[in-house]
């Protein structure tokens, strides 16, 4: 009654051809004896158990798709262990061999099963309804009534009326009724078929890239701007459109209201103007509330301080100058950044900081925000002087410092406890390396700009998969009979599985029977 | 956006109702199991001296389930007040934590089953609803309870309505399928056909007053495809809202995986309704084990899994 069900004929056929064709099979006869096993219901039903045992470990493991840093942490926790599950594949499991191999045997076994069924449906369609069983008691509902005086004509019209497809044939009428159910069925499979295409082709056009932004600054929108980018296979990067991005400003509103609540934010606002080169628009971007542009769609992804400092080496000149994003560590928004100042004399200058946005003591004596808005800001800042390490080639994540030839002058480890900055305030780095200071306090947010030329065919097939399956699932698949007999009428009902409506089907038609009088 | 402003007094007395409706419910499942021991020791028409004997317990037992099934209804509704309650104190609607999603779910599988009197007679598997209602309660009030927030940005969408609650609808119906299934495989087991004395002869008769097998796997699968439906619709309302929301329709996390496990299975199981020698047993097996790929989707995925569905609020 669901997928892959061929017609009782076609079932008893395949049958015969078994046992008949068994003793000795050619290459050929291996052929078709292994495609027959490919696309059969148990191959199918064991293929879909497969699948989702297969997709399991991908909650277990990292993905790399979704969770890039997991992975990395496995590397740098336990090398040999992560090394062993790349191996096997277990960290990208849904592109893995394995996982695709089950799918794509899948769907090869839907494609074999479902072609010959829709002609068999098609014959079926366009073939006359089934000859009247001799014996309608037998049939699932029978009911025999007087003759209310009515012909076979009469009851071929109220079947007909009934949404049936009749035929007189002696003194019966045949009909039959839910032929939508099976091509209901064949339509959702068709549209899975789609989908997988969709969601292939769309995502090899697909791109997504990542961009933190500032506020008042702006973002042009080529591949030398993002911070990361991932194309899918047949994106061509010169098909980003022009225009730019300018964040001109980032709110964060807080629940001020409900006392359990308090310092949940509850709207992050950020009004950003998109110019292309016809127009400038000024809009609001929210999370849940992507903006189109050209080639595109921008989403509000995260957000975080940017504390503007200002590096003076020893010499007195200014080393670094702007706003550094620091990634929030908590709930609170204690944040954690890295300011790398390489062009220092005499030595270059790197900072490990960390900010608070409302400070506190802690009764170990360490800092901690109790409050996500900046109502006392504290920056402290640990300062390392050597080697930066960035000359050497080597690409660096600007969010973490490599301290190896580096010597600590303020912090922890040195003589100098670590440095401690509010808003405005210079303070000198010991040793005369120079001095910092904290300047302003900026908000930025992380943007994603993407694309998948897919979507639109992936949400449509699947729409089409669901009416299908719903079809197929719900409308009943109905035979009736109705046979005149001297003064009587015998009516019978056939359902293929389970139709609880049948007998009163059967009343039914008696029912129009009596009134078409 | 408009000032919400939370009323926890008015949790508070949700949180009441909702113990109410627990005590209800206990008692509605202590009265649904004592009908089902007074089945068993009713005497077979064989056994039977006297004709009204037979006669007075089927009395007492119809009398029974109707005690049983008023107190589920009125249950049912208290247990409505409380999430309707929950949902006024939070101003938005009662599915937006795990607590929440619990307290939806139970009364929406009450609210099913009893509105299925109207199409079926499944009132014998009445204390395996009210029983799973009340440990869902339980375990809802004791370890999943927090006190009404707000909700985070990402949560603030159209689609928190649709995509839950068509989620809730679909979890209730394959409880109920999974629930005419454990009958279904209980009546089935070879050990219990073949018993002759003991507990087990009179677990036996008990199932005697038990609709015939073919029934109770007809019953499962009508409420599974029911529930396959609406699964297969809050599958695609999630990947249209995460399109929304983290720009991609589908990135294959921990909670986006258990939805397509689940159903993945759910799919196994209607191609084994229609596969000769599946079709019985194995089909009700893999009906339970897609159900409880959903129960472990909903406890262990949210609460042990890291993803990016983190709504539970513990």
């Amino acid at each position: 009654m669901t997928s892959y069900q061929q017609s009782d004929d076609q079932l008893t056929r395949e049958e015969n051809e078994f046992s008949s064709g068994g003793v000795k099979l050619g290459a050929v006869g291996w052929a078709r004896w292994f495609w027959r096993q490919l696309t059969s219901m148990r191959t199918a039903l064991i293929l879909l158990l497969l699948l989702a045992v297969a997709a399991v470990p991908g909650s277990v493991y990292p993905q790399r798709s979704a969770d890039p840093n997991g992975v990395r942490l496995q590397f740098d926790e336990n090398p040999d262990q992560a090394a062993f599950l790349d191996s096997l594949q277990l960290f990208d499991v849904y592109t893995s061999v394995w996982f695709s191999a089950i799918y794509i045997l899948l769907f090869v076994s839907l494609i074999g099963c479902v072609v010959p069924r829709t002609q068999v449906h098609y014959r079926a369609m366009r073939s006359q309804p089934v000859k009247t069983p001799v014996n309608l008691t037998r049939m699932s509902a029978h009911q025999q009534v007087a003759n209310p005086g009515v012909g076979t004509e009469d009851a071929r019209q109220v079947l007909r009326q009934l949404g049936y497809r009749a035929n007189v044939e002696g003194n019966a009428v045949s009909a039959e009724k839910g032929f939508i159910r099976e091509t209901g069925n064949l339509i959702f499979h068709y549209s899975l078929i789609g989908l997988l295409i969709a969601v292939g082709v769309g995502g090899g056009l697909s791109y997504s890239g990542q961009r933190v932004l500032v506020e008042g600054d702006s973002f042009v929108n080529n591949l030398a701007s993002y911070d990361s980018f991932s194309p899918g296979t047949f994106f061509e990067p010169q098909g980003l459109e022009p225009f730019t991005l300018t964040l001109d400003n980032f709110d964060v509103i807080y629940d001020l209201r409900n006392q359990a609540n308090i310092g949940n934010p509850i709207e992050f606002r950020a009004e950003v103007t998109t110019r292309t080169e016809t127009e400038a628009v000024s809009q609001l971007l929210r999370v849940n509330h992507p903006l189109a542009v050209p080639g595109g769609n921008i989403y509000l992804t995260g957000n975080g301080f940017a504390p503007v400092i200002t590096v003076r080496d020893g010499q007195g000149n200014i080393s670094f100058s702007g706003p550094v994003p620091y990634l929030p560590q908590d709930g609170n928004m204690t944040s954690l950044g890295v300011i790398k100042a390489p062009d220092s004399f005499p030595e270059q200058i790197g900072f490990i900081s960390f900010f608070y946005p409302t400070v506190d003591l802690l009764p170990s004596g360490a800092y901690t925000s109790i409050y996500p808005d900046p109502i006392d800001p504290l920056l402290t800042m640990n300062v390392y002087v050597g080697d930066l390490g960035l000359d050497s080639g080597i690409p660096r994540n600007v969010y973490a410092l490599d301290v190896t030839n580096m010597t600590e002058v303020a912090g922890r480890n040195a003589d100098t406890a670590g440095l401690e900055l509010t808003v405005g305030e210079q303070v000198s780095i010991p040793g005369g390396y120079g001095t910092v200071s904290f300047d302003g306090l900026k908000r930025y947010i992380s943007v994603d700009i993407a694309q998948n030329p897919g979507g639109t065919w992936i949400l449509l097939f699947s729409l089409i998969a669901l009416a299908g399956v719903t079809v197929s699932l719900m409308v009943p698949r109905r035979r009736v009979w109705v046979r005149f007999d001297n003064e009587k009428i015998e009516v019978a009902a056939l359902a293929r599985g389970d139709d609880p409506r049948l007998e009163s089907v059967v009343s039914e038609v008696i029912e129009k029977l009596k009134g078409s009088k | 956006m408009n000032e919400i402003v939370l009323d926890e007094g008015l949790s508070q007395i949700s949180l009441l109702t909702i113990y109410a409706a627990m005590a209800l419910l206990a008692l509605s499942f202590l009265i649904s199991t004592f009908q089902l021991s007074r089945l068993a020791t009713a005497p077979t028409e064989a056994e039977q001296s006297e004709g009204s004997v037979l006669v007075r317990v089927k009395t007492e037992v119809a009398g029974l389930e109707k005690a049983a099934t008023a107190i589920l209804v009125v249950a049912t509704l208290v247990l409505g007040v409380g999430v309707i309650l929950r949902g006024l104190a939070a101003q938005r609607v009662p599915w937006a934590n795990m607590y929440e999603f619990a307290i939806s779910s139970a009364w929406v599988i009450l609210m099913i089953y009893l509105m299925s009197f109207f199409l079926k007679e499944v009132r014998f598997i009445s204390a395996l609803v009210s029983g799973f209602s009340l440990l869902t309660l339980g375990v809802a009030t004791n370890a999943f309870y927090v006190e009404v927030s707000t909700v985070m940005p990402a949560l603030q969408s159209f689609w928190l309505v649709i995509h839950v609650i068509v989620a809730v609808l679909a979890t209730s119906f394959f409880y109920i399928g999974a629930a005419l299934h454990i009958t279904y495989l209980v009546k089935q087991a070879g050990w219990l056909k073949s018993a002759q004395r003991g507990t087990v002869a009179t677990a036996k008769r008990m199932l005697d007053y038990f609709p015939t097998a073919e029934t109770l796997d007809r019953f499962a699968y009508r409420f599974v495809i029911v529930g396959f439906v609406l699964w297969s619709f809050t599958l695609i309302a999630g990947a249209i809202w995460a399109e929304r929301a983290w720009n991609r329709y589908w990135g294959w996390d921990t909670k986006e995986v258990w939805t397509f496990i689940i159903w993945v299975l759910y799919a196994g199981y209607l191609h084994a309704k229609a596969t000769r020698g599946w079709s019985g047993k194995r089909a009700a097996w893999l009906g339970l084990i897609g159900f409880a790929a959903v129960v472990f989707n909903f406890t262990i995925v949210n609460l042990f899994f890291e993803g990016l569905h983190v709504y539970s609020g513990l």
